[in-house]
């Protein structure tokens, strides 16, 4: 019982510490928009808001529970092997996630295609396995998890949302213009990935210098 | 299944019509990094292409292998294996063999183990059924599109450097904006070998 409490109250000292953590990932340290990490992922699935989010979530959960094995097992992984073994973590929690996207709806599994594997070579995750959840707390880490795995899917719901009402003239199937919308075609096609990511980049960049300015 | 594909087929479906860059967005990280000069880009194109055949024969043998002893959910898990210790035997034997190379790509010679292409590669030629060659021939064409890609857009930043663009536009903004364009004009291709 008393074990109990205190385990409650170092949670919640450790969640008040780490609201910052959450927010970094959220907004300031964006993985998309800031950092420019794991384009790969955001760029050729956000044909659509929906994959856009299943996509944002599956890579979510990976960067979640890759963050809390490598934080837990910070102090066992020697030195030299401890990239192997962090993909190796991660390789698995994506085996998992293909598996489990397969079991509940195969037309999404189709539609992501080979991209859910290749969550395992997302810079993102790795990159923070190796600078944050292998220095860091468990708790720590599952904060930062959250923020980035929040912010990364946000972004993705970002390009996915703007390439869909575009391209297609509808969000989540459901269509938004009268029939006689022209669609723009090239917003679904891999170009306009490219140029959606850049526009989003720029209002971030904008967003920056303006506040630099003031 | 195309498993009756021909060679050359295969070579410029993989280089030009679906570039991996391009049309399949795989390898974007070291696009946007190394990208920047024009010899470095050559350099970082070798040696992905070089890492490429290797692992893709490896994945051909991993893949037999495997369907053998039944295990193929080990599939995911065994290729990054391989291709990250091809990535350290490449890194060894550059570090070895021309030093200033080494400095040059930095990071970014280590990153080429998350480098989404050259998985990308072991599976999707995993999936359309690739006999040996076939992987051999497929692994050769998105090396060759990945370099191609990765020096026309060097030869473009390099250029841009001297104009006037504004504060804002600068860096990663405008190397998406340039791939976005080049990607318009690959559409081109798009019919070609098929």
């Amino acid at each position: 019982m008393e074990d109990n409490v205190a385990n409650n109250t170092s949670e919640q000292n450790k969640t008040g510490l780490s609201t910052d953590e959450f927010i970094k990932g959220l907004w300031r340290d964006n993985p998309v928009f800031v950092q420019v990490l794991g384009m790969c992922p955001v760029l050729a699935v956000s044909n659509t808001a929906l994959n856009a989010l299943a996509m944002g979530l599956a890579t979510a959960f990976v960067l979640l529970m890759s963050n809390i094995l490598v934080s837990a097992l910070r102090n066992f992984i020697p030195k030299e092997v401890r990239i192997a073994s962090y993909i190796l973590i991660i390789a698995t929690f994506v085996t998992v996630t293909d598996y489990a996207i397969q079991a509940i709806s195969l037309d999404l599994h189709k539609a992501l295609g080979a991209f859910i594997s290749l969550i395992v070579v997302n810079c993102l995750i790795l990159s923070r396995a190796e600078a944050f959840a292998s220095k860091n707390t468990i708790g720590k880490s599952i904060m930062d998890a959250l923020g980035m795995g929040v912010g990364f899917t946000f972004a993705l719901f970002c390009l996915g949302a703007v390439r869909e009402i575009l391209g297609n003239g509808s969000i989540f199937d459901i269509a938004l213009f009268p029939h006689n919308f022209q669609e723009w075609v090239v917003m679904i096609l891999p170009a306009g990935g490219f140029f959606t990511l850049a526009i989003w980049l720029l209002i971030f960049n904008g967003f920056k210098t303006k506040k630099a300015a003031v | 299944m195309s498993t009756e594909e021909s060679l050359w087929n295969i070579f410029i479906n993989a280089s030009l019509v679906n570039n991996f860059v391009l049309a399949y967005f795989l390898g974007i990280c070291p696009f946007l990094g190394v990208s920047g000069k024009m010899e470095t880009a050559t350099r970082m194109g070798g040696a992905v292409t070089f890492v490429m055949l290797i692992s893709s024969m490896c994945a051909y043998g991993i893949h037999a292998l495997l369907i053998a002893i039944n295990a193929p959910f080990l599939q995911l898990i065994s290729y990054i294996v391989v291709i990250a210790s091809t990535v350290q035997l490449v890194e060894m034997f550059v570090k070895k063999m021309s030093p200033a190379l080494f400095r040059q790509l930095g990071i970014f010679l280590p990153l080429i183990t998350t480098n989404c292409a050259i998985l990308g590669l072991a599976l999707f030629q995993t999936n359309k059924g690739y006999n040996f060659g076939q992987s051999f021939v497929y692994a050769l064409g998105a090396g060759a599109g990945f370099t191609l890609a990765l020096i026309l857009i060097a030869g473009l930043r390099e250029k841009l450097e001297f104009a006037e663009v504004p504060d804002i536009v600068k860096g990663t903004a405008l190397t998406l904006l340039i791939a976005g364009i080049l990607s318009l004009s690959f559409m081109g291709f798009a019919g070609l070998g098929s």
